[in-house]
């Protein structure tokens, strides 16, 4: 008995970092609505922030189900406070100029695509479910955040410029990705998620790929942050919750 | 009281259009997955099970609402809408009568099987002139299905229902 609820609790951790991570970039995708340098890819990247909003919406509501408290997935996404968020200082991460916000979503992409193919073969019914509806979504983020990288690091002195120094910026954020907690390695040895060692150096020798495309480098990682799966994120997230959740703080159970 | 039959809710859920693109049934657009009668006369249950497009789409909770709508319509209260997620939808679902409603509303209907892990969409053909000499203005379109493409020979732009 104790066992099952351990593995419930494990799995709602999960559903919670996937879910997270979902929505956050996704709501700061949305900050680029209206705001972005062209039109096309003003529809590109709210199109992209709709998907990922959606896919918080799949995973959350998982989540709530796997809590069994009878918490829904507006109740997880409105009414939990910074310290209950799970989500990657990456996806935190202010955008920043185009630049930034394309190198921030490449490192995600990349991450994503692995993991979610690797959750699509796992073990979990329900969650290899989800990722293989989802990851059909973030094959075509990838290739959009791909294509700028390197249209953008083998440009103009400006572009590569900037680009270099969104590397510089995101960069930090990358170790995190592929830090293992104890509840990643029980996921891993119930074989729900993919091999943490594997899903790192199948991301270096992608990414690498790109950056050498794009006649970028890759800067050497002298300090790293980390601890948002912990709940220990940066002040941005407190700007983003309070933007998010305003309306269903001010207002409880409104709706339209 | 007349039996409703299996064939009977598909042929209402016909009337059920997309709310994006509402020149295509749902039927048209491969979502339906299952339905089941229960019961007759006065208790009859209707359980449709549908699979999702996008997670995203705006669509899918209008769907719901309008298969609701539909049957209701037609004298059954008790239904149930369920979603399935696996296998994924994919718009190898999309019925050849639905790929003709796309073409004939100006979509470019998915040029290749979305089996293939990210296809290349290299024989995407104009709505308007059927000219195959076509390129792509971006990857993402009005609706999480679209994409923004330009016909090279007749030089209209013109949406196109991306491989999924």
């Amino acid at each position: 008995m104790n066992k099952i609820l351990e593995v419930d609790q494990t799995r709602f951790e999960l559903l919670l970092r996937l879910g997270d991570n979902a929505l956050i970039l996704g709501h700061r995708l949305s900050e680029w609505s209206a705001d972005a340098p062209a039109l096309e890819e003003d529809i590109a990247l709210t199109n992209v922030a709709l998907d990922l909003i959606g896919h918080a919406r799949l995973w959350l509501a998982a989540a709530g189900q796997a809590e069994g408290q009878g918490r829904s997935e507006d109740d997880l996404a409105y009414l939990r406070d910074v310290r209950d968020w799970r989500n990657l200082h990456l996806v935190e991460l202010p955008n920043g100029d185009f630049a930034r916000t394309m190198v921030r979503q490449f490192f995600f992409d990349s991450y994503h695509l692995l993991l979610l193919e690797g959750l699509a073969c796992g073990r979990d019914t329900e969650i290899a479910g989800i990722a293989g509806k989802v990851v059909k979504e973030v094959r075509y983020h990838l290739r959009h955040s791909s294509n700028w990288v390197i249209r953008l690091g083998d440009g103009t002195e400006e572009s590569h410029a900037r680009m270099q120094q969104a590397l510089d910026d995101c960069a930090p954020c990358v170790p995190e990705l592929f830090e293992a907690d104890q509840i990643y390695l029980d996921l891993e040895s119930l074989s729900i998620v993919p091999e943490i060692h594997l899903l790192k150096s199948e991301w270096e020798h992608q990414v690498s790929g790109v950056l050498a495309e794009a006649t970028l480098q890759m800067p050497e990682i002298l300090s790293a942050h980390t601890g948002g799966r912990q709940g220990l994120h940066s002040e941005y997230l407190g700007y983003i919750l309070a933007e998010m959740q305003f309306l269903q703080r001010a207002y409880p159970g409104a709706s339209w | 009281m007349p039996m409703t039959t299996q064939a009977q809710v598909l042929e209402l859920l016909d009337s059920v259009a997309d709310p994006e693109i509402p020149t295509l049934s749902i039927n048209d657009l491969g979502i339906i997955r299952d339905v089941e009668v229960h019961g007759t006369g006065q208790d009859i249950h209707v359980v449709i099970t549908i699979t999702p497009t996008y997670s995203g789409c705006p669509a899918t909770s209008v769907i719901e609402a309008d298969i609701r709508d539909v049957i209701g319509r037609a004298g059954i209260q008790n239904v149930s809408v369920k979603n399935r997620l696996q296998p994924a939808w994919t718009t190898d679902w999309i019925t050849d009568r639905g790929r003709q409603r796309l073409l004939e509303a100006g979509i470019s209907p998915p040029a290749c099987c979305a089996s293939h892990p990210l296809p290349d969409d290299t024989d995407v053909v104009c709505p308007y002139c059927q000219s195959h000499n076509t390129q792509v203005l971006s990857r993402f379109g009005s609706a999480p299905c679209k994409a923004l493409w330009r016909c090279s020979d007749c030089l209209e732009p013109f949406d196109y229902f991306k491989p999924h």
